[in-house]
């Protein structure tokens, strides 16, 4: 009975489903080629599409969304990454220099997130938009607000190179995810974030750093939102400050929500949220394959997002159970 | 003199717990009623169901002799019955004459004739003797004159019962006595109005007739001038007088190692809220603060706590003065706290109760010393058997069990980090007779155990039977402090009536 | 007394401060820039900014927040050119079935934020992916409007001479800030806005009508959009399912820097249009300044948003203390 209600369940479901419906609808779906020391396939595809963007912004924006926050600058700390990264390399600074730095900028902004959320007290969308408009400004200013392509053999082979045969962005935040995990469920960052989440004051009163917790949340978020920028950045070997992760944070609030975290913050699940990442990208690919223009995409996936939080809803499932079962008035 | 509102056999039930038990009132035109009653007694809950809030689940209300039926605050409003709460329920970003006239503005076809709005606002608080400018936004007034906005926009919406909610908790002497004045001429002209407060001096030098509940159910009205303080409280608290001459301190109380005094309170002081207190807690010693909803009890609590931290006076702990500035400064000090309001400021709804328990150790530990998983069961174990708590597992979602089983999880939280003193706010307030019990025997071998406990109940009798030294409170000062032999019902009942 | 009065009007001051040294700044630096043209400009360059963040600014009054109009604005433009060019609709049928239709989907909107109690900023980004689909899904392309009243009406106006007008954009920016004043200040759904904004409980309690104000309000918002988007259609004279990106963001910042708190309740249409303006005079700025980077504009509206949520907390927290 309780392993039916694990919050894996529903994502993995309709993961399965959209698999097996695309390898009816496209033969040759499931096909893994291995060439050059490395895979090739449609599968391999939506993984490292997958693992680049909507699963590293996932990880950070489940931790936030735990607490009962949201964060809205993760797309705009992408394009910080990416021209930080971009600015640097091209000015001849190493590669960890380059990375280095873009994540410290990037993890500093999630701070100053956290710092407006946590003692300013704003509240977090609030705080998250501001950082929203000025960080897309701030990438702008740092490449003069042009596309800033790069020839750095190190910095492109972050999003383009292989390790073990799989493309680095794979391993990579399997890694992020493992190391996560370890640290939140080794420690009681995990304990105290749920409990953040869950009632922030009791948490308080039982001498949770409640405070704390938020500013490592948001910092962390600001962390995978520049190595997702820095992935973005390497795959394309350019930094794109106008467009690069313009409107991912639906995508991460997407497959957070999909991966069974509830908006209102709690019990969270990072395996789910990069199961509901994955389940966005096959999404995306599905509709692509069906001959749906991308830039009509983002329709089924806004309707998916409803859906999910009208079933999370309490008002809807009150109702519903008002229906099932007509109470005595 | 005639009945305006009538309340036959009100009855309220939310699933399997009732909040009113067959309760009747009447109301007279022109009288001031006080409602009476101490914590979960259904004073707000009959209020509730007066104005519409609540449904009743049975039983029939009259006003003028009509039956009503009222749906929604609107409707009370519109039938005639205007209600004012403690925290004022008007809008803080509108004016004065906007918050009196709101919903029923003088139009000039769909445009709202705000002169006019104005002069009904400023009419109806010349009623009132208030003389302010209208056009002030509501929150920029000082607490008095916002109520006089409420009491205005009843008039303005011409009601024949108005209800005050515990009206005069954040005012001064001066503006209660004003307040007063402009009730005392409104029941002259013929209101009814229906009285709450927890104030004994109030309810004296205001109401007409008092009506008591208790535990939802209905206790008796008299006429004010008729019914002595000391039986008044005794209503209340459901103990009559003679009994209480019995109840007097345990042996039992008194028990345990005296160590001499751990935790030494002096003149601590939350500036306009309450103090100063100065009382000394003893190890293995229970502490005592009794008094009436409102007397200062759980601010008590809060400022020891650091939640709300005093302005001024000091604490001891052991000699050494401790800064009590925020929960884990509290913590820190060896203080450990179980709030009166288990839903928001103490259970973690839906984490385990293995979670919950091992909390504010975990706390204490820091975020990078993870307490084991296997010590966390085994602590959550040993909890759960010690103390009886009824749950499917250590697993279970805390939100899951009931309201008993919730606090003595809250219990072995603080229990779990082996604090030097513990307070217990309400510890046994909504749960059942067994429960009960069971955490008062569990607070007399804490105590054996050397711990300092600062016990704190709306229950005088249970203060008595548990504690060694009583601090008695009264209007959110300390009124005396009884020790040992001279603790009983009838004198902490004299000290709390004592006008 | 005094200072409560100024605690109040402060941020309005402030506002008008921030537009003066503006303008007297860069009039001091830059020659021309004191003109009527420039004036002119800014106007009819910012009207359907200006329109729709008065329809932001109701949103925001009553507490809530849309970030679904500039897709709703882009949506609109593509709805009324496929109209007008591939279904050979009458031009204004065409511009009153897409106002309808931008106030339906506001007011769905609403409906859902309202009658399910999820999050309006999640309910409005996820209205802000569908319309802007749909806008791809009407047209993947731009579409140029090319009808005899558009090239009548583009360059209609008043005359003020030397040449100028008063183009069409501008006269109805001025006329919706007027109306949204009067319905701000004068009507009964205007102050259901203010009182829902400053506490829904309280609105509740006295009787007001909470559910119909909240859906109305977003579909006020909505229709603002769809408005926004036949004026950018008529200044451009085309449809382009591209246009308004992060024009959210615009409005937002333009009704908050205008003295509208982000949480409700407080604020005024004149300071969204003294928001609108001072956006405006920074984005004129930057063009007189060709080789500044346009990467300031958006500095810049972040940091001045910023600046003023700080001034409204500091504000509230002042005025809570005494």
């Amino acid at each position: 009975m309780n392993r039916f209600r694990t919050p894996l369940l529903w994502p993995l479901a309709a993961l399965v489903a959209l698999l097996v419906f695309n390898a009816l609808a496209s033969p040759g779906f499931f096909d893994v080629e291995w060439k050059d020391g490395r895979l090739y396939g449609t599968v391999v595809d939506i993984c490292n599409q997958g693992a680049r963007v909507p699963m590293l912004l996932a990880l950070g924006m489940t931790l936030v969304i735990a607490t009962g926050g949201v964060d809205l600058s993760v797309g705009s700390l992408m394009a910080v990454s990416g021209a930080v990264a971009a600015v640097q390399v091209n000015a001849g600074a190493s590669l960890g220099q380059a990375v280095g730095l873009a994540l410290l900028l990037c993890s500093g902004l999630g701070l100053v997130n956290g710092v407006l959320i946590a003692k300013v007290r704003l509240q977090p969308i609030i705080a998250t938009l501001v950082m929203m408009v000025a960080g897309r400004g701030l990438a702008m200013l740092l490449t003069g607000s042009q596309m800033v392509p790069f020839k750095h053999e190190g910095l492109t082979f972050l999003a383009n190179g292989a390790v073990g045969g799989l493309p680095v962005p794979i391993p990579l935040v399997l890694g992020v995810a493992l190391l996560a995990g370890v640290a939140l469920r080794g420690s009681a960052w995990g304990l105290f974030i749920e409990a953040t989440g869950d009632n922030e004051t009791a948490s308080r009163l039982a001498g949770l750093p409640t405070g704390g917790v938020r500013l490592l949340v948001y910092a962390f978020s600001g962390l995978c939102a520049g190595m997702s920028g820095l992935l973005e950045a390497s795959n394309i070997a350019a930094a794109d400050p106008a467009r690069m992760g313009d409107t991912r944070e639906l995508d991460a609030i997407f497959a957070v929500v999909a991966g069974g975290t509830a908006l209102t913050g709690g019990r969270f699940s990072l395996a789910g949220s990069l199961v509901g990442a994955l389940l966005l990208q096959t999404l995306t690919l599905t509709l692509y394959n069906q001959n749906v223009p991308p830039a009509v995409a983002p329709v089924p996936k806004a309707l998916v997002i409803l859906v999910v939080c009208l079933l999370h809803s309490p008002k809807l499932r009150e109702q519903w159970g008002r229906w099932r079962s007509p109470s005595p008035a | 003199m005639s009945g305006i509102l009538q309340l036959h056999g009100i009855e309220k039930r939310f699933g399997d717990f009732a909040a009113l038990r067959g309760v009747s009132l009447e109301l007279r035109a022109g009288e001031i009623h006080a409602l009476m009653g101490e914590n979960g007694a259904g004073k707000s809950t009959l209020i509730k169901v007066i104005t519409g809030v609540h449904a009743a689940t049975a039983g029939t209300m009259e006003l003028e002799g009509r039956a009503i039926r009222p749906g929604s605050p609107r409707e009370a409003e519109r039938a005639g019955i205007s209600t004012v709460y403690q925290e004022v329920n008007l809008l803080p970003n509108l004016s004065l004459a906007e918050n009196i006239t709101m919903g029923r503005q003088a139009m000039w076809g769909p445009f709202i004739r705000h002169g006019e709005g104005r002069r009904r606002a400023r009419a109806a608080l010349a009623r009132l003797g208030v003389e302010v400018d209208v056009a002030r936004p509501l929150g920029a007034c000082p607490v008095a004159v916002q109520q006089m906005a409420a009491i205005a926009r009843a008039l303005e919406q011409r009601a024949r019962v108005l209800i005050l909610d515990e009206p005069t908790s954040s005012l001064d002497a001066r503006e209660v006595a004003e307040l007063f004045g402009v009730l005392r001429r409104l029941r002259d002209e013929g209101m009814g109005i229906l009285f709450v407060s927890h104030f004994l001096d109030q309810i004296y030098a205001l109401s007409d007739r008092i009506t008591v509940l208790r535990d939802g159910g209905y206790v008796g009205t008299w006429e004010a001038a008729a019914l002595p303080r000391l039986e008044l409280v005794s209503h209340m608290i459901g103990k009559p007088v003679a009994a209480a001459e019995a109840c007097a301190a345990k042996e039992e109380a008194s028990a345990g190692p005296r160590r001499g005094a751990v935790v030494e309170v002096a003149e601590l002081e939350r500036k306009g809220v309450a103090g100063p207190f100065s009382f000394a807690l003893e190890a293995g010693g229970a502490t005592g603060l009794a008094g009436l909803l409102g007397s200062g009890r759980t601010e008590v609590a809060r400022m020891l706590f650091g939640i709300d931290p005093a302005t001024s006076g000091s604490v001891r702990v052991d000699g050494r003065v401790v800064s009590l500035t925020s929960p884990r400064a509290a913590m820190a000090a060896g203080f450990a706290f179980c709030s009166e309001d288990r839903k928001v400021e103490g259970i973690l709804p839906s984490l385990s109760v293995r979670e919950n328990i091992v909390l504010a150790l975990q706390a204490s530990r820091g975020a990078l010393r993870r307490l084991p998983r296997a010590e966390q069961e085994a602590l959550a174990d040993t909890f759960i058997k010690a103390l009886h708590i009824k749950t499917r597992g250590p697993e279970t979602p805390m939100g899951a069990l009931s309201g008993g089983n919730q606090q003595k999880c809250l219990l072995a939280r603080w229990m779990a980090v082996q604090p030097r003193l513990l307070i217990l706010d309400e510890p046994t307030r909504g749960i059942d007779i067994g429960a009960k019990g069971e955490i008062e025997a569990l607070c007399a071998e804490l105590r054996r155990g050397g711990l300092a406990i600062l016990f704190i109940s709306a229950e005088l009798e249970e203060v008595v039977r548990n504690c060694s030294r009583v601090v008695v409170l009264r209007d959110r000062q300390q009124a005396e402090v009884l020790e040992g032999g001279a603790i009983s019902l009838r004198q902490i009942m004299e000290t709390v009536a004592a006008a | 007394m005094n200072r409560l009065f100024s605690s109040r009007l402060l941020p309005l001051l402030a506002t008008a401060l921030v537009l003066l040294v503006l303008f007297g700044a860069a009039g001091a630096h830059y020659e021309h820039f004191f003109s009527a043209r420039v004036v002119l400009n800014l106007f009819k360059d910012r009207a359907f900014l200006g329109v729709i963040a008065i329809g932001m600014t109701f949103v925001i009054l009553s507490g809530g927040i849309d970030l679904s109009v500039g897709s709703v604005m882009a949506c609109s433009t593509v709805l009324l050119a496929s109209l007008i060019m591939e279904r050979g609709w009458p031009v204004p049928l065409a511009m009153a079935a897409t106002l309808v239709l931008g106030a339906a989907f506001g007011g769905a909107q609403g409906w859902i934020i309202h009658r399910y109690g999820i999050p309006a900023f999640l309910v409005t980004l996820a209205g802000m992916f569908l319309a802007r689909g749909t806008a791809f899904i009407l047209s993947s392309r731009s579409l140029e409007i090319r009808h005899a009243f558009y090239a009548k009406n583009s360059a209609w106006g008043l005359p003020l001479g030397e040449g100028l007008t008063f183009t069409l954009g501008p006269m109805v920016f001025v006329s919706v800030l007027a109306v949204a004043m009067v319905v701000a200040h004068g009507t009964r759904f205007g102050r259901n806005v203010y009182a829902i904004g400053g506490s829904e409980s309280s609105a509740a309690l006295m009787g007001l009508p909470v559910g119909g104000t909240r859906i109305a309000v977003y579909a006020l918002c909505g229709g603002g959009a769809a408005l926004g988007g036949i004026l950018s259609t008529l200044a451009l004279g085309s449809g382009d399912p591209t246009r308004g990106m992060g024009l959210e963001l615009d409005a937002i910042a333009a009704a908050v820097i205008g003295g509208t708190v982000l949480t409700g309740g407080r604020g005024w249409m004149v300071g969204t249009f003294l928001g609108v303006l001072i956006l405006g005079t920074i984005k004129t700025i930057l063009d007189f300044e060709g080789s500044l980077d346009p990467a300031w504009l958006r500095l810049a509206s972040g940091g001045l948003l910023l600046g003023f949520i700080l001034m409204q907390k500091v504000i509230a927290i002042r005025s809570r203390e005494t």
